[in-house]
């Protein structure tokens, strides 16, 4: 396509953003709608799944051992474990290893149980990391039946409960989403409709003196274009102040330690980036989706 | 250069256009396409820029099956026939350099070339003082030159025109009838379906007469045949 008709399919385009008026600004507020919910939504969901992914590859099995086990019953019972499918790694814990990381993560009050150094009545450990976080429950309900084992712990409901909530929230999400690029499409579909209601004629004429399909469309294209894009402004605006904000008000809590949210640079400017495309995509798609029709003749 | 051998059209509502056309018609001629309303006429023209498609039978020209062009191949094919209406489908808004440029621009057409063949076809006509009128501005005769020049702008090689001349006074219709017989006399085919028994009978040329979707009639000078 040549750089002078590309100009003219903006130099039209433009025109009928102006010449619809108060339909632009509908369509482009329905635009601007949907993309701050998809903004948000896209925001909380990826961080979600974020910190859910932090929580799931810090989630092990923990096996305490029978204290009566003797030591080849530790080994065969450590190889059992292994045989399990969905195991990455087993790893042995001694009980004198299990004290010292227990005295570690009291911190200063740790130094009392150092007492305990001299008859430790803890267990020995296996700690198993799974392939899928997701097979945790499943590994450790089926060590739980083995021989030797006293207890089997994880961090079972934290984890599980994340899950829920992220699986519950992507597709509360990805609904509210849908519904919304689907009114937006519809209402720009609408405005661009008029236009080429108006457009008929002329239309009919292009399309009499040999005009393509491809030339006709060109104008339609770059309008849909131009309303998704004007309707994504506020939404990028948002985002960025928006996640600055948040960004800075988490910082301040970091101390408690365990929210950790996606830094801003450059998250933020990826959503920025998605907000724009999805809005020119949805302009796009409604606008070559009220000329189709126009075009068979 | 246009051929049609056994050509059916039945319509999606049933009706029978035509039915069963066989016709030649040689680059440079002029013919009238005559016939009571209803006879099918229209088709006949339509099939010709493909806004129809022929239900059954072939429609060559220029060697070309024109049922068999692709979607997409069809504007080449426009780019080659000029089609002029009783109504003159003009674009209001625009002048009449500008009517007549935007066939050249939607063709992407350099710029300098637009400006030269422009005034060259509004010379033609005889509206080369006129460009920069808009439509209504203009006589009915003047709008149709205007059409007259939309069609021939980009060299075609056919004009087909569907009653150009129902809109107008009987002075007019001669006026664009010199400017057809001008266009014809520089080898351009014409394929004119009239109404006018003034015409058909004055300027001569070959008349096909069309009634009940075929051709029951075709002779070179000949007459129009109906009491109008």
């Amino acid at each position: 396509m040549k750089a002078r008709t590309i100009k003219r399919h903006f130099r039209e385009g433009l025109k009928n953003i102006f010449r619809n008026g108060w339909m632009t600004v509908a369509s482009v507020g329905a635009v601007t709608m949907t993309l701050l919910l998809v903004g948000a939504f896209l925001g909380l969901i990826l961080n979600l799944n974020h910190m859910a992914g932090k929580i799931e590859d810090d989630v092990v099995v923990k096996v305490l051992i029978d204290l009566t086990a003797d030591d080849e019953q530790v080994i065969a019972l450590g190889e059992e474990i292994e045989k399990i499918p969905g195991v990455a790694t087993v790893l042995f814990s001694s009980k004198d290893e299990e004290l010292s990381s227990l005295i570690d993560s009291m911190g200063e009050g740790g130094d009392v149980w150092e007492l305990y150094e001299q008859e430790n009545p803890l267990n020995h450990a296996y700690i198993i990391k799974a392939d899928e976080p997701q097979a945790t429950q499943q590994i450790a309900d089926e060590v739980v039946n083995f021989d030797h084992v006293e207890s089997v712990t994880y961090g079972q409901e934290v984890a599980q409960n994340l899950f829920k909530f992220t699986s519950f929230a992507r597709t509360i999400g990805i609904i509210l989403i849908a519904g919304l690029v689907l009114t937006a499409i519809f209402l720009i579909s609408n405005t661009i409709k008029l236009t080429i209601m108006a457009r008929s004629r002329e239309i009919g004429i292009m399309k009499l003196v040999g005009a393509t399909n491809g030339f006709i469309r060109g104008p339609f294209f770059v309008e849909g274009m131009l309303l998704g894009v004007l309707g994504s402004i506020i939404p990028i605006v948002g985002v960025l102040v928006g996640y600055k904000l948040i960004e800075s008000s988490i910082g301040g809590m970091s101390s408690i330690g365990f929210v950790e949210i996606l830094p801003f640079n450059p998250f933020a400017w990826q959503l920025a980036l998605i907000i724009l495309v999805v809005g020119a995509g949805i302009g796009i798609w409604g606008s070559l989706m009220s000329v189709r029709k126009f075009l068979k003749v | 250069m246009i051929l049609m051998k056994d050509v059916y059209k039945t319509y999606d509502n049933g009706v029978t256009a035509l039915n069963g056309i066989n016709v030649e018609i040689a680059q440079g001629e002029f013919v009238y396409i005559v016939g009571p309303s209803g006879a099918g006429k229209s088709s006949f023209i339509k099939l010709m820029y493909r806004e129809i498609k022929p239900t059954r039978g072939a429609l060559f020209i220029n060697n070309k099956d024109v049922s068999e062009i692709k979607e997409k191949d069809v504007p080449l094919l426009r780019r080659n026939i000029g089609v002029i209406f009783q109504d003159f489908r003009l674009l209001p808004k625009l002048s009449v350099y500008e009517n007549v440029a935007f066939a050249l621009e939607v063709i992407e057409e350099h710029p300098r070339n637009i400006r030269k063949r422009v005034m060259e076809v509004l010379d033609l006509v005889g509206l080369k003082n006129k460009a920069r009128f808009f439509p209504n501005e203009l006589s009915g005769g003047e709008q149709q030159r205007v059409s007259i020049a939309r069609a021939i702008v980009n060299h075609p090689k056919i004009v087909i025109a569907d009653e150009p001349t129902g809109n107008l006074d009987p002075e007019t219709s001669w006026e664009i009838m010199r400017v057809f017989e001008e266009i014809n006399n520089s080898g351009t085919t014409i394929i004119m379906a009239t109404h006018s028994k003034e015409i058909v009978n004055t300027i001569k040329k070959r008349v096909i007469a069309i009634e009940d979707g075929t051709i029951v009639r075709d002779e070179h000078r000949g007459d129009y045949g109906y009491e109008s």
